[in-house]
């Protein structure tokens, strides 16, 4: 019985940090049809920033739920003005254009913060559950997550911000006919899928080595979550992690965790073949 | 350029690079030499994906995954024939079958542009995976053991047909590497020009109106696929011989490079991607020992610039500049016939004319 | 032309592995006209190896600077070319090639992981080029061209397994092993001896070198409630398993042991809280206290700062290489591959901060001083040290004086 509530656990946490990793990438792809391949960088970046804020004496959970979003944001902001404007609507161009500019950011951040493992310890501690013991991070992590969706879902769903987002994404042509400024929308759209990713890695950055090639396994699983998911920002990213998470995790148990990435990947290409649109291609197609 | 012109060219290009064959080995040291055929071997990877992409309009973001399958495929095969033969027919046999299961697995259930790019690169993230995980004493092919992340670094190198006591010297690789290179070249400029490589290119200007007209799409697709996965087979052997073979072979990396080389040599033609693959890896390679700058750095900043600023890549830029300084005025198409003015579909969905920034052209994926 | 037909000739015959004596006069040729001697390193200066890469390089470059300073070997001052193999097997075997191809050095001292080594060991005994591998592996490599001077299992292992179950007072034991030849052979050596022993294995899980997710194997770990952990874990990302074990909090509760703990200073990565406690088994430790360690790590912290990472068995066995090799050079008079291998074979022993190392003839590998050490406060405290412990894993399978000619790895049979 306590095996299989910590097991549920397990794959709730796997599911969590699924759509932690994915949600940054969604938002971008869902809203401006931009494929970002830097998104596994800007979660590497987000892991510095909070080595490095607490390295200067910054509390961890404000560099983590704090100075790394904004940092990470912000270079979204940046990246958005100078390489991605120019390119919008030539979708395999900016994912070629994002390759190189992944490339250039594991090359500048070898060379300023050199090839070497850094990390900081998980806080917290463990928790029981009956027989068991867990991390209490894990979960804090879960909760986290469904913090930042359920913020995402209402900002889009209720705030006047969210509305402009939404028409943009649905019709820019008219959107910027009615006085929106569309463009200013792409540069904010683009630095809060950032900050969503440096949150992520801020996130990931107690649990794992912080490199700065840690990007490279996150962008591929990121990628075909939200590919796997389709065209709906939230629906779609939640309902590809509850799929692939679980499976990946139960795969584990009963097997090894090679053969759970490989049943990842490969339902997820079984998936693509049935629903070559998604999962929100096909179903939850009014959804968020 | 008229038809006899660009024979000519073809001509004098093909003695140039025969000339270069034979003398390389006597100028060049040992450890040059295998270096340039590693080269080779990677710019026979670029002229698949080439194929492929610039002329199939099927972005493969998997293109290792041959790659990799054909230097696998050859050292198994090899360490248990003992003898090269079989194993480099094989070798090429194995990955195009691969290409044509995943093409009728991807073409039939009509995925196409972003969705195959996934699946192609899922693909090759599973075979790295799975690779990986072959350490274990169970897990070996007749006699060849797989090794896991060591990879099988005792790949017997070719030898001449039916006769093992021969095994070819770094030289002879070399020479082996170099004509294929050339003669894959030629081959592919010669499949172009039948009419099933014109419906190819028809099929990526507009595959909605290919299909009107009566052909099947999905069998081109299909054929294309398949041609290009047997030649990142061949790719695989002689890289094999060079270095041997791992799982890196399936990474990221060689699938990342090979669409680097693509974009930076010119997208929609052939010998493009084959300077691209050279010049980019002598590039690296130089500045690599140099430990000046990292070479993340400069490939990145490379292929940034190429997308901004050449999105058409190195050879069809330099062969419009060429084509204007000779004909100031009249408007040319930049490549011989078979090639088409208009870049790829799968590239560009729509000519940018509206001021940048303004919005996206296109909203709904693989629309076009 | 006519050199490169002769060069022709040779490779084809080194191909054929029938290169021996023939090769000589082609490349050598250079070697003697040099008025330095060429020696190459081949480490992981950056990616997830670095950890163990960085001390090796260091030592090396000051063990070569030290010997220059000396007045050179034979007289002639020794260039070292250190190349950086990024933690990527394919320059391991680009670089040996160009080491031995295009600078012709006299020997080359590389190699992490048993992988990079089979990667390497190949090319420089098809180039004729002398092979020093010194770090601690699985036991097993039998080549007349290359030195292993790192421990083996039947040394430390074997030592460390009863330790640590009449220590920690437990049979069962879990193993978690990283997922390639190290750690295949590694977890079956950790099986045998338990069993010997009068242990049990609980399970061994395998893990590739890039995971970082030990969540699923925690609770994993849990359900089979082993007595003790043994960790063959490797490299940066396995990192996240020590932090991720004293997260869940079962680091209180399961005591651990490991073949790998603390040789890349993860005791000085993860914190006391993560560290303390695990016991490791090396033939060296920065923590040994004899007079020729503590002289050794003072000339290497002027050299390269007292924040310098703490040494490891794989630097110090890096020292114990080069001065093995460098007596050798000396004894034979000469930098002539087979001249010091002969030399070498001649039961040639360096005693240094590790200790004494002395060159088993048969195996071609080390007869070392062992010792147990326990994590404490990003440092190791010694527990117990045994004196020139026998490479007897390798020797049960591999012979040189009857079989010169052998070249591969024999993957032990381990009777489990």
């Amino acid at each position: 019985m306590d095996l299989a509530v910590v097991v549920l656990l397990q794959v709730i946490a796997a599911v969590a940090s699924l759509v932690l990793i994915s949600i940054g990438l969604a938002v971008i792809f869902g809203m401006m049809r931009v494929i970002n391949l830097a998104h596994g960088e800007f979660i590497m970046l987000g892991a510095y920033a909070v080595i490095y804020a607490t390295r200067w004496g910054v509390n961890l959970w404000v560099a983590m739920l704090v100075v790394a979003p904004i940092v990470v944001g912000l270079i979204g902001v940046v990246v958005e003005r100078t390489v991605i404007r120019f390119l919008y609507g030539r979708m395999i161009d900016t994912m070629l254009a994002t390759w190189g500019l992944s490339l250039l950011l594991i090359g500048a951040a070898t060379m300023i913060f050199g090839n070497v493992t850094a990390g900081v310890s998980a806080p917290l501690g463990g928790v029981t559950i009956g027989e068991y013991q867990t991390s209490l991070y894990e979960l804090v992590i879960v909760a986290i997550v469904t913090a930042v969706v359920l913020a995402l879902m209402a900002v889009l769903r209720f705030t006047q911000a969210g509305l402009i987002a939404r028409a943009t994404m649905q019709n820019p042509a008219m959107a910027a006919s009615l006085g929106i400024d569309t463009s200013k929308v792409y540069a904010v759209t683009f630095g809060a899928g950032a900050a969503l990713s440096g949150l992520a890695g801020a996130l990931i950055s107690p649990l794992s080595g912080v490199v700065p090639t840690m990007g490279v396994a996150y962008v591929a699983k990121a990628f075909i979550t939200v590919i796997s998911g389709g065209a709906a920002i939230i629906t779609g990213t939640l309902s590809a992690s509850t799929l692939l998470g679980s499976l990946n995790t139960l795969a584990t148990f009963v097997a090894t965790p090679v053969i759970g990435e490989v049943t990842l990947l490969f339902a997820a290409i079984v998936l693509l073949r049935i629903l070559p649109q998604g999962i929100t291609g096909k179903f939850f197609r009014r959804a968020l | 350029m008229t038809r006899r012109a660009s024979m000519a060219a073809s001509l004098v290009g093909f003695g140039v690079s025969v000339a270069a064959i034979f003398l390389l080995p006597s100028v060049l040291e040992l450890f040059t030499l295998i270096n340039a055929t590693i080269y080779v071997s990677m710019a026979i990877l670029a002229l698949s994906l080439a194929l492929i992409w610039g002329y199939g309009g099927i972005l493969c973001f998997g293109q290792a995954a041959f790659f990799g399958l054909g230097g696998y495929t050859y050292a198994v095969a090899a360490i248990n024939f003992g003898d090269s033969t079989w194993a480099v027919v094989l070798a090429m046999v194995v990955p195009a079958l691969f290409a044509a299961l995943l093409g009728y697995f991807m073409f039939w259930g009509r995925i196409g542009d972003v969705y195959l790019g996934v699946i192609t690169l899922t693909m090759t993230l599973i075979f790295f995976k799975l690779f990986n995980a072959t350490a274990g004493d169970a897990y070996k092919i007749g006699k060849a053991a797989l090794g896991g992340f060591n990879g099988i670094p005792s790949t017997p190198p070719l030898n001449l047909p039916w006769d093992v006591g021969s095994p070819l010297a770094p030289e002879d690789i070399w020479y082996i590497a170099a004509s294929l290179l050339v003669l894959l070249y030629f081959g592919s400029r010669w499949l172009l020009r039948t009419s099933f490589g014109r419906v190819v290119v028809s099929i990526r200007e507009n595959e909605r109106r290919s299909e009107l007209l009566g052909y099947d799409v999905r069998r081109y697709k299909l054929g294309i696929f398949t041609i290009g996965g047997a030649m990142a087979g061949i790719s695989g052997i002689l890289f094999a011989n060079c270095v041997f073979v791992s799982p890196t072979m399936f990474s990221l990396f060689y699938s990342a490079q090979v669409i680097i080389w693509v974009t930076v040599g010119g997208i929609g033609t052939l010998l493009g991607p084959i300077i691209g693959a050279i010049a980019l890896q002598m590039i690296v390679a130089k500045l690599g020992t140099l430990e000046v700058i990292d070479p993340n750095v400069v490939l990145g900043s490379i292929l940034l610039l190429f997308v901004l600023l050449v999105p058409k890549g190195l050879l069809p830029l330099m062969q419009s500049g060429f084509d204007r300084l000779r004909r100031p005025k009249a408007p040319v198409p930049v490549e011989p016939a078979i090639r088409p003015t208009a870049t790829p579909a799968a590239r560009r969905p729509e000519p940018v004319s509206a001021p940048v920034g303004s919005a996206p052209a296109t909203n709904t994926l693989g629309g076009s | 032309m006519s050199s490169m037909l002769e060069r022709r000739k040779v490779l084809k015959a080194a191909v054929a592995g029938a290169a021996t004596a023939a090769t000589g006069p082609w490349f050598i040729k250079d070697l003697y006209a040099a008025d330095e001697i060429k020696i190459a390193g081949i480490h992981d200066a950056s990616g997830g190896l670095d950890l163990l890469g960085r001390p090796m390089i260091d030592v090396l470059t000051m063990a070569v600077e030290e010997a220059n300073a000396a007045g050179g070997l034979l007289g002639k001052q020794i260039k070292l070319i250190n190349y950086d193999a990024q933690s990527n097997i394919q320059y391991y075997t680009q670089y040996a090639t160009q080491a031995a191809t295009k600078d012709k050095v006299a020997v080359v001292h590389a190699g992490i992981t048993s992988a990079s080594r089979e990667a390497i060991r190949p090319v420089l005994k098809r180039f004729n080029t002398l092979y020093f591998y010194n770090t601690l592996y699985e036991g097993g490599v039998c080549d007349r061209n290359c030195f292993c001077t790192g421990s083996t299992p039947a040394q430390t292992v074997e030592k460390l397994i009863p330790y640590a179950m009449k220590k920690f007072n437990g049979k069962k034991i879990y193993v978690l092993a990283a997922d390639y030849n190290y750690g295949q052979i590694t977890s079956k050596w950790v099986k045998k001896y338990t069993q010997d022993d009068g242990g049990s294995i609980v399970a061994i899980d395998f893990f590739p070198l890039d995971v970082t997710d030990f969540g699923p194997t925690i609770k994993k770990i849990q359900a089979a409630k082993p007595d003790i952990i043994m960790s063959v874990l490797v490299g940066g990302s396995h990192i996240s398993f020590y932090r991720q074990w004293a997260a869940s909090g079962m680091k209180k509760q399961i005591p651990m042991a490991s073949t790998t703990f603390g040789l890349g200073n993860e005791h000085v990565v993860v914190s006391p809280e993560e560290g303390n406690g695990i016991l490791a088994s090396y033939a060296y430790f920065h923590e040994v206290a004899s007079p020729a360690n503590t002289e050794f790590i003072k000339r290497y912290q002027k050299r390269f700062g007292d924040k310098a990472a703490p040494l490891t068995e794989v630097a110090a066995m890096t020292w114990h290489g080069f001065q093995l090799w460098a007596q050798g050079v000396k004894k034979a008079g000469t930098v002539d591959r087979m001249k010091v291998i002969e030399a070498l074979e001649g039961g040639m022993s360096y005693e240094g901060p590790a200790g004494k190392s002395t060159i088993d003839s048969a195996t071609h590998h080390d007869i070392l001083d062992v010792y147990i050490g326990e994590a404490e406060n990003k440092k190791f405290k010694l527990l117990q040290s045994f004196s020139q412990q026998k490479p007897a894993d390798t020797a049960a399978v591999c012979d040189l004086k009857k079989n010169p000619n052998d070249n591969q790895q024999y993957i032990i049979d381990v009777k489990v």
